[in-house]
């Protein structure tokens, strides 16, 4: 089941800093279990944030990706308010999108 | 003044039984702890670790006492007898074999296996060939460890009664008793000694 | 002869050099890696799903345990880790926080002792509500003072006990906590160890557990990260939330005294 991220959005100066700690398993499929048997792949693919209704950030993370990722940039454009929002796409299908407000 | 003495030797003794009393409760307790809240799993049993050996003893009371430097030596004499050197003066096995050992920190948990072999973890504690970084401190550096020393049949005795019984020459050591305690079999042994002295092992490159 | 022991001197100083540059440099490494993974700790989430599981109503009391004392009065929860373990009037034994929450599942919900301690320790990509709770109680007394008493006869005991459970050498490999804590700068593999013997040391640790674990993609307790360091001491199972992990808490909480407080904290 998808978990909700944090998310933190900062304007400085004129640039608004994203810093996003996501919670998700981020499996290889080559781990193996006590038993030996090997753990299925649940990885996120695609990473993808909006500022408002433009893209700002669009990433393929995949298995070198390690476990509860966390991705911090910055960006130009953005202002007091505005809306930020982050969706994660995973090799399962599963979905999760959560938004903020721009501090 | 006879009385004089005889007061001041009986309160010393008095006060020195009192600090003593207060000790042994502590560690009868101690013990009484461990006995209640352990239990034996895997190749661990509780019972080993009830009944110190008297070095074991010895050693975890210098937390309260300074020991001495006889004490030390009759340490040191007594490990010694314990080791058993190898059949025919082989010393040296493979030291591909050794490298393994020196990386394999498993064996005697409670989480390992019964009967699973032990490995020796030496860069737990101490760096051995050049190219391995990740290695502890808590040892001495083993880098060029024959290249250093040589191959008398004086250096491969010391060396082996050191693996074999660490307290043979340093009195309460933090390094496990490899042979003694049976951590590591005579071929495991073996093998560790070629890693540490053969030429072309790359402990000595 | 003047020359021989000049050059002698610069020899040993030469080696002195490179050895302590060969020991350091990946220390050093080691300590930019800790900077860049402080920020952005997933510790977060285990705070969060930790005030869940406080506020949720359990046990066929059906309450929740907002009404347990630990320490600070019913409720309260700020500041309480930085004073525990101590001793609790009503339960009449020193508790640390872990076996106060059980007390607490106990008499306030209602629950067995065995539900109480299902589940404890979380395991790679299972997290236990349990640490999640102490991970909620803990984070109420980032920025405090170590503050633990020894004013209680019972708390001087467990003190002493945890001195003697921390020298005590013994099994296959003659460890004790004493083995591995009671130098300063001594690393096993490239992992710095604590002199828990030493004040700063001691706070310093102290005062960074519970933890997210990026090896093992969890937070773990102290009770959690003791339980561990007894495996691989070569010693038998411990059990969860024991008097033995008591007084070996109280031992460091106490030598930890004044440090700040700052956790979760985020380790390797």
């Amino acid at each position: 089941m998808a978990q909700p991220m944090r998310i933190r959005a900062k304007l400085k100066g004129d640039e608004v800093e994203a810093k996003i700690l996501v919670q998700h398993p981020m499996e290889t499929g080559l781990r193996k279990n006590v038993d030996g048997e090997k753990i299925p792949a649940h990885f996120i693919k695609t990473l993808v944030v909006k500022y408002e209704d433009k893209v700002v950030l669009e990433s393929v993370l995949g298995i070198a990706v390690s476990k509860d990722p966390f991705i911090s940039f910055s960006f130009k454009g953005g202002a007091k308010d505005g809306k930020l929002s982050v969706t994660w796409t995973d090799n399962l299908g599963e979905t999760r999108t959560d938004t903020v407000t721009v501090d | 003044m006879k009385k004089f003495i005889l007061v001041l030797i009986s309160a010393a003794l008095s006060v020195g039984c009192a600090s003593s009393a207060t000790d042994k409760d502590y560690s009868a307790q101690a013990i009484n702890l461990l006995k209640s809240d352990f239990k034996s799993k895997g190749p661990v049993t509780v019972e080993r670790i009830l009944k110190q050996d008297d070095v074991q003893k010895y050693c975890s009371a210098l937390e309260d006492r300074e020991g001495t430097l006889d004490e030390f030596a009759a340490i040191r004499d007594g490990q010694l007898k314990t080791v058993k050197y190898p059949m025919k003066g082989e010393y040296l096995g493979d030291w591909k074999e050794g490298l393994k050992i020196a990386g394999n920190a498993k064996g005697g948990q409670y989480s390992d296996s019964i009967g699973s072999e032990n490995g020796g973890n030496c860069y737990g504690c101490h760096q051995l060939n050049k190219e391995e970084i990740a290695y502890g401190t808590l040892g001495p550096s083993l880098y060029q460890y024959g290249k250093l020393r040589g191959s008398s049949e004086d250096i491969y005795k010391y060396t082996w009664a050191k693996i074999y019984n660490a307290q043979a020459f340093v009195a309460c050591s933090n390094m496990p008793r490899f042979g003694h305690a049976g951590i590591l079999s005579e071929q495991q042994i073996k093998h560790v000694m070629a890693l540490l002295l053969s030429t072309d092992s790359p402990v000595n490159q | 002869m003047k020359h021989l022991k000049q050059l002698l001197f610069f020899m040993i100083a030469l080696q002195w050099t490179v050895q302590v540059f060969a020991e350091s440099a990946p220390v050093e490494q080691g300590d930019i890696y800790k900077e860049l993974i402080e920020d952005g700790n997933p510790a977060e989430f285990r705070e969060m799903r930790g005030k869940e599981v406080w506020q949720q109503k359990a046990g066929p009391n059906n309450v929740s345990l907002k009404q347990c004392d630990l320490g600070k009065g019913p409720g309260v929860i700020k500041g309480v880790y930085v004073e525990l373990p101590k001793y609790f009037s009503d339960a009449k034994k020193v508790m640390d926080l872990e076996q106060r929450l059980i007390y607490c599942k106990t008499t306030i919900q209602g629950l067995t002792y065995e539900q109480a301690i299902s589940s404890p320790l979380s395991i790679a990509g299972h997290a236990s509500d349990v640490e999640a709770l102490v991970s909620y109680i803990t984070a109420a007394s980032k920025g405090m003072k170590m503050a633990v008493k020894l004013d209680h006869p019972l708390e001087k005991e467990a003190y002493e006990l945890g001195r003697k459970l921390f020298f005590y050498r013994a099994g296959s490999h003659d460890f004790g906590c004493v083995t591995c804590h009671s130098n300063d700068d001594k690393r096993i593999r490239l992992q710095s160890l604590a002199n828990l013997l030493n004040p700063n040391d001691a706070q310093a640790t102290y005062t960074t557990w519970p933890a997210y674990r990026l090896s093992q993609g969890e937070v773990w307790s102290m009770q959690h990260r003791i339980i561990d360091c007894l495996r691989q001491q070569r010693f038998p199972e411990v059990t969860y939330a024991s008097d033995s992990i008591t007084a070996l808490t109280m031992f460091m909480a106490k030598n930890a005294e004044g440090g700040i407080y700052n956790a979760p904290a985020i380790k390797r």
